[in-house]
């Protein structure tokens, strides 16, 4: 097994939690974030889909979902920034008895709100949201979701019938949003009992039915922290935009290379600023013409602009996934993203420039970011 | 009847660090071994068996030497005093 190194955040530190398919990674810089540090491989071995940060109630718990093809997925965590990992007696993300269905994969781990510092989700494969109340201890399948009528009737995408994106409405408890490949959007208004599909606007470029109520192959959903019912989607061909909360989705294409991608990114202020990484096609997905760029926009989606400086833009065909980008709190915000051929690349001025912090990665498959607080008292 | 499970290495942890675990007692199936050896060892069936009670696609189970698939799947015999052989397939990337 490979040496695992580690690094030792400091309060304030900007931290990346990096997974790949052969391990995660964790990186750490001052808040200047011109220079990085890197610990890892954990996990060596294991796909890490799914990552998250939980910086609520005095936390510093950072949470993995390793998949090893031979034994399975699990969810882990670690309050000392990787070091030591719970290694919990069972598996602790698993489908009921009756369920008919066994966990391939762990997609996506979201903290609650701050008024719920125990609430934890998560999203997986086969398509189903789970949710603990005791911190990650305990996990239960969101029956609501699992029984939706239309739910033998999703498919699955390239990457799985899976779950990946989860978004907590902040200013109702009780809305959760979900998107699923393929099936869409669903959302719910009471807390996970009952869920409708949220796609009116949406196409399905490969169903005979191009607006279908549900069975669109959403690719990731990002939202306004500011302005939550303001949000972006990357869809299986198309780009859209709502500010209704999702009721209608208006395409935003507006002068991107292709509308065909995966990850996005909103800024964590201002609501009409967001990041995609536009796609060649769906059979060919790399960057177009082989340049490397970052599209973003400062007017809701009405323009896009290349983000090029310090992205190479001669024979770059990349490949960026749906949960490979990520934007800080910062400001200015610092926005960065993982390839498919294992570049990891940071910007801490919005996208105006780029660097490279890491070359010769395993393929990056999701990267987060947070903001570590460690002057407050532990949980 | 007692049998022994032959643990695999990267689950040796989960084991207390054993590489063998004796089962003293009947399991007149491959099933209903992994059942017995889950009640001590809940970390280890798990990682083996799926939440549908399924060998995980990737795991070898030998019976004395016999692949578990060809003898029966989950309902192969046990024999008396059988070793129960427990290996990653040959994959990944």
């Amino acid at each position: 097994m490979p040496v695992t190194h580690h690094v030792k955040p400091r309060h304030g530190d900007v931290l990346l939690l990096v997974g790949t398919m052969k391990g995660a990674f964790i990186l750490r810089a001052s808040d200047s974030r011109k220079k990085w540090e890197m610990g890892g491989p954990y996990f060596p071995g294991s796909a890490v889909y799914g990552m998250a940060y939980d910086g609520r109630y005095g936390r510093h718990r950072i949470w993995a979902g390793p998949q090893s093809m031979h034994w399975g997925a699990l969810l882990r965590s670690s309050d000392d920034f990787g070091k030591t990992w719970t290694d919990p007696q069972g598996a602790n993300v698993r489908f009921p008895e009756g369920a008919g269905a066994a966990l391939a994969n762990i997609w996506q781990i979201t903290p609650g709100r701050d008024v719920e510092p125990d609430t934890l989700y998560c999203g997986v494969e086969p398509a189903a949201l789970f949710k603990s109340t005791d911190a990650g201890e305990s996990w239960n399948l969101v029956e609501g979701l699992w029984n939706h009528p239309q739910r033998p009737k999703w498919q699955p995408g390239g990457g799985g019938l899976c779950l990946h994106t989860i978004l907590l409405d902040p200013s109702n408890a009780s809305r959760i949003r979900i998107a699923v490949s393929t099936a869409g959007m669903y959302v719910t208004d009471d807390d996970g009992e009952s869920w409708r599909p949220s796609n009116n606007g949406v196409r399905a470029e490969f169903l005979p039915d191009k607006h279908p109520e549900f069975g669109q192959c959403v690719h990731k959903v990002a939202q306004s922290k500011t302005q939550p019912e303001r949000m972006f989607l990357q869809n299986h061909w198309g780009l859209y935009r709502t500010d209704d909360s999702g009721e209608t989705w208006s395409d935003v294409a507006n002068g991107v290379p292709s509308d065909f991608g995966f990850a996005m990114g909103v800024h964590p202020i201002d609501p009409d600023t967001a990041w995609i990484v536009p796609l060649e096609s769906d059979g060919f997905r790399c960057t177009p013409e082989g340049k490397l760029r970052v599209y973003k926009t400062t007017d809701a989606g009405k323009h896009w602009k290349p983000m090029t400086k310090g992205l190479p833009q001669k024979e770059a065909y990349e490949t960026v996934l749906r949960d490979a980008l990520a934007v800080d709190s910062l400001d200015p915000a610092g926005v960065y993203f993982g390839t498919r051929s294992g570049k990891l690349f940071g910007s801490h001025d919005e996208g105006k420039s780029w660097s490279e912090l890491v070359d010769g990665l395993p393929a990056v498959v999701s990267v987060k970011v947070a903001r570590v607080a460690l002057s407050k008292k532990k949980a | 009847m007692p049998f022994l499970f032959v643990i695999p290495g990267p689950l040796r942890d989960l084991a207390g660090g054993r590489s063998e675990i004796r089962i003293d007692a009947s399991a007149p199936t491959v099933s209903a071994a992994l059942t017995l050896l889950g009640h001590d060892y809940p970390r280890v069936h798990d990682r083996i068996v799926t939440e549908l009670g399924e060998v995980r696609p990737h795991i070898n189970i030998f019976i004395d030497g016999d692949s578990f698939r060809d003898i029966g799947g989950l309902s192969a015999p046990i024999p008396h005093g059988a070793e129960i052989l427990i290996l990653p397939a040959v994959s990944g990337g």
